[in-house]
């Protein structure tokens, strides 16, 4: 019966998420069709039609797509979720919002934060904030699950693209209405998918600070990351944090910097392949997760650490 | 107008969890519970509207076993007017939740519910949704920000790449992020106070919702320990040993 994945974008990009989320719905199922519900977003519906592993592009445009509200993405979803077995979607701010809205009016249960297939019906998945993994068996005829996207590889696309099929718009809902959005403006790359994080926390002082991890990420190609104790400071913006309840990443290499390693904090980074901790206090929790870690002043080490970087790199 | 507020008992967020020997949960017995982090900012969200005087009750509600009359009187203690505690056996997944707490609207008549983004021990982030979608009302997830109108809510939400502001029609479903405000410090009077103030239990059969766990729980696990790693003494160590040894400069 197939995966319906949902497709994050912005109207004129598919999210990264999105890709990873295709990938497990692959290791699921051979069928696997995507949503592009969008405004103005033939280009996202295109990409999705060329990902390896789709058989079916649903297209869906509406001027109340253009930033879908959650009750109009679930009413849209919904309807199709009859034909599938299984819903996926990126476990992102965007997949938290509408999915659990789709599995109550389907009356089934949700598997939230996928990070492990075991079975067509076993699933892993975190939780005490990643200080456990809980393996669930879903007993419900549609399972509505949300994927971690750390958790699996970005599918590649191919040459080949496959039919995009047009699917009538619902009719938009008056329960609720986006007013504006406010987002963050970064050069630097998108910090779920960056390969390197460099990551600040209240250690780091203040916002001036945090222009010498700037600096760093800069030479790096980095993403830029915050502790929640930064970010409630008002060193940097909110969606600048990893942690429990901001976002996840698994780079490559994760640098932290002033920041001691709360359990919240660690729920967010602990897959990273190589973590480096700067820190001045010898007993702070981030040195146990941490692959190298340096005692140090970070206003000492920091403008060190871009010197050095600026040698190494130049070779 | 009326808030209805669900709080959840969890493992103090300070506790480091062990997962217990025979992979059946994690060991709860002697171990510090407190009121769910995000449920403490939405009680504080809650006193914040009434204290702005837009709302004339709040009603906290906990589901679960006895034990979670504490969580009620800590709502209660921080401002919350009565409280409901729906009792029951068996451990609820955020759909049985929904449902009961459905049949607390239905009861109580909130025109708002304000609850948690997510517990921190099933991390799920479901409920608040699926009682909106159960209810047929919107939902304004991960709110930073409420600001209370006539006959609508508009909530500054926290999404990936920055904020998104919604307006919902009332009445509706908001769930609270850790930026919606700072949850206030109980002082021993108010717990003193609290005593006093209405506290009614029943149980979920009692209003009439069954629940059946669509999960189950197969294995719960340590995840893979991370192997321990290294000190350097310099800069010039670490940046040598990220180049040649872990290679990922």
């Amino acid at each position: 019966m197939g995966v319906l994945v949902i497709a994050e974008h912005d109207n004129a990009t598919l999210a990264g998420a999105t890709l990873s989320a295709i990938t497990a719905a692959v290791r699921l199922d051979d069928a696997v069709q995507v949503l592009v519900a969008g405004h103005g977003c033939r280009a996202v519906a295109e990409a999705a039609a060329r990902v390896q592993g789709v058989s079916l592009v649903r297209h869906s445009e509406a001027a109340h797509y253009a930033r879908p509200t959650a009750e109009d993405l679930a009413a849209l979803v919904v309807d199709l979720a009859a034909d599938f077995t299984y819903v996926l979607a990126p476990a992102s701010t965007f997949g938290k919002n509408f999915l659990p809205r789709v599995a109550a009016i389907l009356d089934v249960a949700m598997i939230s934060d996928l990070i492990r297939i075991e079975g067509p019906d076993r699933f892993v998945r975190p939780i005490y904030a990643g200080n456990a993994v809980a393996t669930v068996q879903s007993t419900d005829p549609i399972k509505v699950v949300s994927v971690r996207a750390t958790a699996f590889d970005a599918a590649p696309s191919g040459a080949t693209a496959v039919p995009i099929e047009a699917l009538e718009a619902k009719p938009h809902s008056d329960l609720a209405e986006v007013l504006a959005e406010q987002l963050t403006q970064s050069e630097r790359p998108e910090l779920t998918a960056a390969e390197i994080v460099v990551a600040g926390g209240r250690g780091m002082g203040s916002a001036e600070g945090f222009r010498l991890l700037e600096e760093i990420a800069d030479r790096l190609g980095a993403a830029i990351g915050a502790s929640r104790a930064a970010v409630d400071a008002g060193y940097v913006p909110n969606d600048y944090q990893v942690g429990q309840t901001g976002k996840i990443v698994a780079p490559k290499l994760y640098i932290a910097v002033g920041i001691s390693g709360a359990i919240q904090h660690l729920a967010g980074m602990k897959d990273a392949k190589v973590v480096v901790a700067i820190n001045k206090d010898e007993a702070a929790p981030i040195f146990q997760v941490a692959d190298y870690a340096l005692v140090a002043d970070l206003f000492q080490a920091l403008p060190e650490l871009g010197a050095e970087l600026k040698r190494v790199l130049a070779k | 107008m009326k808030i209805l507020v669900p709080v959840k008992r969890v493992i103090d967020y300070n506790v480091r969890v062990r997962v217990k020997a025979d992979g059946s949960g994690v060991e709860t017995a002697n171990v510090k519970m407190s009121m769910n982090p995000f449920d403490e900012l939405a009680v504080e969200e809650a006193i914040r509207l009434k204290e702005a005087g837009r709302v004339e009750a709040i009603v906290a509600v906990s589901i679960g076993a006895p034990a979670c009359r504490e969580t009620l009187r800590t709502a209660l203690a921080m401002g919350a007017d009565r409280a409901l505690l729906v009792t029951t056996e068996s451990e609820l997944q955020p759909l049985d939740v929904a449902k009961v707490l459905k049949a607390v609207v239905g009861q109580e008549a909130p025109e708002l519910v304000i609850m948690g983004k997510q517990a921190i021990d099933d991390d799920c982030n479901q409920t608040g949704q699926m009682l909106a979608a159960l209810l047929g009302w919107g939902q304004g997830t991960f709110a930073c920000g409420v600001a209370l109108a006539e006959d609508s809510v508009t909530v500054t939400r926290e999404i990936d790449g920055g904020n998104q502001t919604v307006r919902l029609k009332l009445p509706a479903v908001v769930t609270a992020d850790l930026r919606l405000n700072e949850p206030r410090y109980i002082k021993l009077p108010n717990i003193m106070k609290a005593k006093q103030k209405p506290l009614q239990s029943m149980t979920v059969q009692e209003l009439g919702v069954e629940v059946a766990a669509r999960l189950k729980t197969l294995q719960v696990s340590e995840p893979p320990p991370r192997r321990s790693g290294v000190k350097v003494s310099s800069v010039a160590e670490l940046v040598d040993k990220l180049h040649n040894e872990a290679k990922v400069l």
